[in-house]
């Protein structure tokens, strides 16, 4: 029914040798790098014209952070072999995959929960600084969007043995477009890691 | 993620090419991974800011680039989708470049108030 109502959402348009979906996903990431991009411009900003700076190291936790990337990096490799699972029409390992993936996305969010925490103890909030204002700010949003990258994976987790029923194309292109949202996800805390807590 | 290649389908998907992709993310992946530590390493050095600057963001643009064109497949994808991505980093350019060009503004610096320049008192940690 849906496949009536939203064209080209398993087979690919004549015009663009794409799905729809695929094309929506991107446009979204688009749109995504000029958030984020704002708020890096904002960055640059304030700290070229502040007469000082803290170096991210003497505030935030280095360690914790480095684990973080770890986990993010290793997500998406999961991320990308749920994928190649359920290409290959492994739904054991598709399964594991996909879990494993939402399990660290909570894994980067437990890590991320103390680090909020002993910034609050330690009274550094966001009026404190402008640097931990944009801490709070950047490390916020993309802690909200690997929020919504987990729901989404769950979903495709819990959903999937419907969507076998019905669509298998289906399923496969909407966790690719999951996928590319997550990997953007780690992509952006590639830049925010070094520039946040290195620099 | 996947190669697009028009996806009419997925049921003819090779899974010699899809092993062939899985051994690619490993190597990816251990790649990130040691730069990622290299990243951090570098932060040790303590190098002048200009080259921490430098060396940060090129290992992080390179990263990057790893993650976009093997984890999201860019390097096989279609060019409409390139299209839309060339846009953005255009952009994206333009908007990152512009404070920049800001700072080169001397005249409206010169008059600017004092707590404009300076900011917020200083966090711990603070240098110059």
């Amino acid at each position: 029914m849906s496949a009536e109502l939203i064209p080209y959402i398993t087979e690919a348009r004549p015009d663009t040798g794409l799905t729809n979906g695929k094309i929506g996903i991107w446009c979204f990431l688009a749109s995504e790098v000029m958030l984020f991009g704002a708020f890096f411009a904002s960055y640059i900003v304030l700290r070229t014209s502040a007469a000082e700076w803290p170096h991210g190291s003497s505030i935030l936790n280095v360690p914790m952070a480095t684990l973080n990337t770890v986990v993010l990096i290793t997500s998406s490799v999961t991320m990308v072999m749920a994928w190649a699972s359920l290409m290959r029409n492994d739904m054991g390992k598709y399964r594991l995959f996909l879990g494993t993936t939402v399990a660290l996305g909570f894994c980067f969010c437990i890590i991320k929960y103390f680090e909020y925490s002993a910034k609050f103890e330690h009274n550094l909030l966001p009026h404190t600084h402008n640097f931990i204002a944009l801490y709070f700010i950047m490390t916020g949003l993309h802690a909200a969007h690997v929020i919504g990258g987990m729901i989404t994976n769950a979903y495709f987790l819990v959903a999937a043995p419907s969507y076998l029923e019905h669509d298998r194309d289906l399923l496969i292109n909407r966790v690719e477009n999951s996928g590319l949202f997550w990997h953007f996800v780690d992509l952006v805390w590639i830049f925010l890691f070094p520039i946040l807590y290195l620099l | 993620m996947a190669s697009s290649a028009g996806h009419a389908g997925h049921a003819g998907h090779d899974p010699a090419e899809i092993d062939k992709h899985v051994r690619t993310y490993i190597i990816v992946f251990a790649t990130l991974l040691v730069l990622t530590f290299v990243t951090v390493a570098v932060s040790y050095l303590h190098l002048s800011i200009g080259a921490a600057v430098a060396v940060a963001l090129a290992v992080a643009s390179f990263k990057a680039s790893l993650v976009a064109l093997f984890f999201m497949h860019l390097i096989s994808e279609r060019q409409v989708i390139l299209m839309i991505l060339g846009l953005t980093v255009a952009f994206a350019v333009v908007l990152l470049v512009l404070p920049f060009i800001t700072n080169l503004d001397h005249i409206t610096a010169a008059n600017m108030p004092a707590a404009m320049t300076h900011g917020a008192p200083a966090a711990p940690g603070a240098h110059h």
